[in-house]
């Protein structure tokens, strides 16, 4: 192995240090005592008290929380149909047509998304809530997951499919005992894109969204708009913390299980 | 079964994917009016062909022959233009050293480097942008720690101009352009730059002969993933910008929120999707060609 160039070291160094400071400087000056954001004035954890009493803000969050968990179950069944039709289904009509409404939500601007959903309600007559979230967030993020299943459905050995077919199982049963365990960690890293996905989203969410129901992002929105607060520090690090610790664990559970799934799959090829 | 399972999902996005487009462009086509919803002409199915037609007739083109004459479109639309080419240009030009290091690191640190680059973009993107305002603000650590070692006597203005954009715009989709670079750069054969310096090529002459035209697929991959999506960006510019940075998704939020005028609205957000149309379908196209390549 050459040793690392001092160019390579110093562009890694510094291009982490891009990536991290303003995260960093944010967590910190969350615990500052100041209301004046930018001028240390000791340690503090009021913001987070303060936080935690704010109901606007839990409120927010709880609808947060719903939407995306309703958006992404309900985006991972979709999208994973989608992908399986993608990979297996073959020619039918109208094919191209819906590879493009695969692809196209995710180029799209969110502003035009947002925009469009809002009018089809609107034309419809429907009140906008959580509901009509979740119907926004289900249609852009279904697609994400369709693209993170179909290719692991695209690399995995159909013939083991078609064993249990030949076994005399149903393609239902083949599906699910065959199948959806060999995809199943594309499946979970699908749902939690989604779910991450819908978390973020403040544009698609400001369009569809009424007065009954407002997202996290949408408060941090109207806050961070008049200028930097105390208070958002303190949330934004709560989000960075578990976002962190999340994909951390996800990474490390999805690396073991690759693993042994690799392992097995070798197995039954000895044997075969 | 199979019918089924086509069908469900098929459905589901043509409702609310493609009949929203629909709505939006035939809202584009109406008239603005005092009304809700506010535009004329709305379409009553029920009050038989007369009025279907009487629809159709009141649908013009007067929306967009307005979008040429005030000047404050076309110049958000090159605008934005403008400022996605050259973030895309400054993303590359941080993100190339980034992805090339990492190419170079030692194999057991990649995994770790590969992770640290991901899961920026798993936090909120709302918040990272929102991370730059302490920090570029007049009285924000950027300019606190340039004031105490002495490289400025008077705070920089940043916040709320275009530099702070081009900032926000780099920041937060850098990973995109590193992690297709940096694929592309893992595949490279070592050797190949062995033997062009041992042939006598410099270090330098060898990077620009091999190095960047054999990443040059990752060069173009996370271009396009830059460009496309900063052209209709509206958070960056609405909290980094100033009331002088134009961009063509401000605007349209605007147009929509403050102004109502939602058929301007509409006509808006189809120009841009025909705008986007041009490098979404040569992106496309690269990734085919990519595709065969590797078969």
């Amino acid at each position: 192995m050459r040793q690392m160039s001092w160019f390579n070291v110093t562009s890694l160094t510094l291009g982490f240090a891009f990536l991290y400071l303003p995260m960093l400087i944010l967590m910190i000056f969350s615990f500052n005592e100041s209301k004046l954001v930018t001028v240390w004035a000791g340690f503090s954890t009021k913001w987070y008290v303060e936080l935690i009493n704010n109901r606007a803000f839990l409120d927010a969050a709880w609808v947060t929380l719903k939407v995306a968990f309703i958006s992404s179950t309900l985006a991972t069944v979709l999208g994973t149909m989608a992908a399986i039709v993608m990979v297996r289904a073959g020619r039918f009509r109208g094919r191209t047509l819906f590879s493009g409404m695969i692809y196209a939500p995710m180029v799209m601007p969110e502003v035009i998304t947002g925009l469009s959903l809002l009018l089809l309600f609107i034309s419809l007559g429907m009140d906008r809530g959580v509901f009509t979230i979740v119907l926004a967030h289900t249609t852009f993020s279904m697609c994400y997951v369709s693209v993170v299943v179909s290719s692991r459905l695209v690399s995995f050995d159909q013939s083991l499919e078609e064993a249990a077919l030949d076994l005399g199982s149903t393609p239902f049963e083949a599906f699910r005992l065959v199948t959806l365990p060999i995809i199943a960690p594309s499946v979970v890293s699908g749902w939690l894109l989604a779910f991450t996905l819908s978390l973020d989203d403040l544009v698609i969410a400001s369009f569809t969204s009424g007065p009954s129901a407002t997202t996290l992002p949408m408060k941090i929105w109207s806050s961070v708009r008049l200028g930097v607060s105390p208070e958002i520090n303190a949330l934004s690090t709560i989000m960075i913390l578990v976002v962190a610790v999340g994909v951390v664990t996800a990474s490390l559970i999805n690396k073991r299980n690759v693993l042994r799934q690799r392992r097995e799959e070798a197995a039954a090829a000895k044997l075969a | 079964m199979r019918r089924l399972l086509i069908v469900i999902p098929y459905v589901w996005l043509l409702a609310l994917f493609i009949v929203p487009f629909l709505i939006v462009f035939k809202i584009s086509l109406s008239d603005t009016a005092i009304a809700i919803p506010p535009y004329t002409p709305t379409l009553d199915v029920s009050a038989g062909f007369g009025a279907i037609r009487d629809f159709f007739l009141e649908l013009d083109w007067e929306n967009y022959i307005w979008l040429t004459e005030d000047d404050l479109y076309w110049k958000a639309y090159l605008s934005s233009l403008k400022i996605a080419l050259i973030s895309t240009f400054l993303t590359l030009l941080v993100g190339y050293p980034i992805a090339y290091g990492m190419a170079r690191a030692p194999e057991e640190w990649r995994a770790m480097l590969f992770m640290l680059v991901i899961l920026p973009f798993w936090t909120s993107f709302l918040i990272r942008v929102y991370s730059w305002m302490g920090i570029l603000s007049q009285e924000g650590y950027l300019n606190q720690f340039l004031l105490s070692i002495g490289v400025i006597s008077e705070p920089l203005v940043i916040l709320n101009t275009n530099i702070a954009v081009y900032i926000g715009i780099v920041y937060t989709y850098l990973p995109f352009m590193i992690l297709p670079i940096y694929a592309a750069l893992e595949k490279l054969d070592i050797s190949l730059l062995e033997a062009a310096e041992d042939l006598g090529c410099s270090r330098f002459s060898a990077f620009w002969l091999i190095t960047v035209p054999l990443s040059k697929q990752g060069i173009i991959a996370g271009s396009f993933l830059v460009f496309i999506p900063t052209i209709g960006e509206f958070v960056i510019p609405s909290l980094l910008g100033g009331s002088r940075t134009l961009m063509i998704g401000k605007v349209l939020w605007e147009e929509f929120f403050s102004n109502r005028d939602w058929p301007v609205a509409s006509a808006v957000a189809v120009v841009l999707l025909l705008i986007l149309i041009i490098p979404i379908v040569l992106f496309q196209r690269n990734e085919q060609k990519q595709r065969e390549a590797g078969k």
